[in-house]
């Protein structure tokens, strides 16, 4: 009754899976929370999602990314149904860790190989949005440029140049590395979606830039309140 | 019980800097004639006689490997 402002009486209810592993799911319930929607945390080995109406697959190492990174992570029971969902149009965001888990799972092409200089790369980036029209990103301007954490050991984006060709005639990739390339990513991709737009893939940590006291800017917190948006306007 | 083997390697036209640090390796060790390394993973699985070749490719294809970046052989 209280929620003066807010577009919707009740605020949409966005889930964080947790998988054992996983490092960014607190940080994530709370860009959720700043962007004004309902943060839900849910655990990998349910199958039931609480009635969330989007998902976000958080950054950390899912299984000690044994055998690839999110390999083992893409066939827990939550994923099942959030395969489903994102199968209809439900909004799924994969960070870091989260986008190798939707690559494993045919949801995004390509995958996500160790990066080519073969060192852990921890700073802060400078991206471009290249697609303002996604689920995810469409509180940002055509083009803008942001600058958000940047924390992978795995992080080079591969697929094979007709897949690259698509993704980019379709406009698909949805956010590039601006300056340096900091993983070998093709074509410098930081991010991609699916052709709906639903399901995007960021290498970068747009949850770790949502308040001035933790981040190097508040650049990241567009990326919530655009699903929030998203899921508003489809109500 | 049957062993069977499956090795993963990178497909060759995706950059393997594992491969890549090996091979620098190599040349810094001073040995010669060594033009390329990939780096792989092999896997040695202990099944029943009776299972069948279709099972152990899907088993390869959707958990061992992952056929957007790697090759697989199964060796029985």
């Amino acid at each position: 009754m209280s929620r003066a402002g807010n577009l919707s009486l009740v605020s949409p209810r966005i889930g964080v899976v947790t998988f054992p592993g996983s490092l960014d799911d607190r940080d994530a319930l709370r860009a959720i929370r700043l962007a004004g929607a309902e943060p839900v945390p849910l655990w990998h080995g349910e199958k039931w999602l609480s009635d969330v109406e989007a998902v976000v697959l958080p950054g950390g190492f899912s299984y000690g990314d044994y055998l690839r990174c999110g390999a083992i992570a893409r066939f827990s029971p939550a994923m099942e149904s959030i395969i489903d969902g994102a199968r209809n149009g439900m909004p799924v965001l994969g960070i870091c860790n989260g986008f190798q888990v939707l690559c494993e799972a045919h949801l995004l092409p390509g995958a996500l190989i160790r990066n080519d200089h073969r060192k852990f790369v921890c700073r802060d980036q400078r991206l471009r949005v290249e697609n303002a029209d996604t689920a995810w990103t469409g509180c940002y301007q055509q083009g803008q440029e942001i600058v958000v954490p940047l924390k992978n050991g795995e992080g080079g984006y591969v697929a094979d140049q007709r897949t690259l060709d698509e993704l980019e005639a379709e406009g698909r990739v949805v956010a590039r590395y601006v300056g340096d390339n900091p993983n070998g990513s093709y074509r410098a991709i930081a991010g991609i979606s699916n052709p709906e737009g639903n399901v995007v893939g960021l290498m970068p940590h747009p949850e770790h830039a949502v308040e001035e006291l933790t981040g190097p800017s508040t650049d990241g917190l567009a990326m919530f309140s655009s699903v929030l948006q998203s899921l508003v306007a489809t109500a | 019980m049957a062993r069977v083997v499956v090795d993963v390697v990178m497909k060759p036209e995706i950059l393997d800097p594992q491969g890549q640090a090996i091979l620098g390796a190599l040349t810094r060790l001073g040995i010669e004639g060594v033009n390329s390394v990939s780096q792989g993973k092999h896997f040695e699985l202990d099944v029943d006689d009776d299972l069948d070749d279709d099972t152990l490719t899907t088993l390869a294809d959707t958990l061992l490997a992952n056929p957007v970046i790697e090759d697989f052989t199964i060796h029985r």
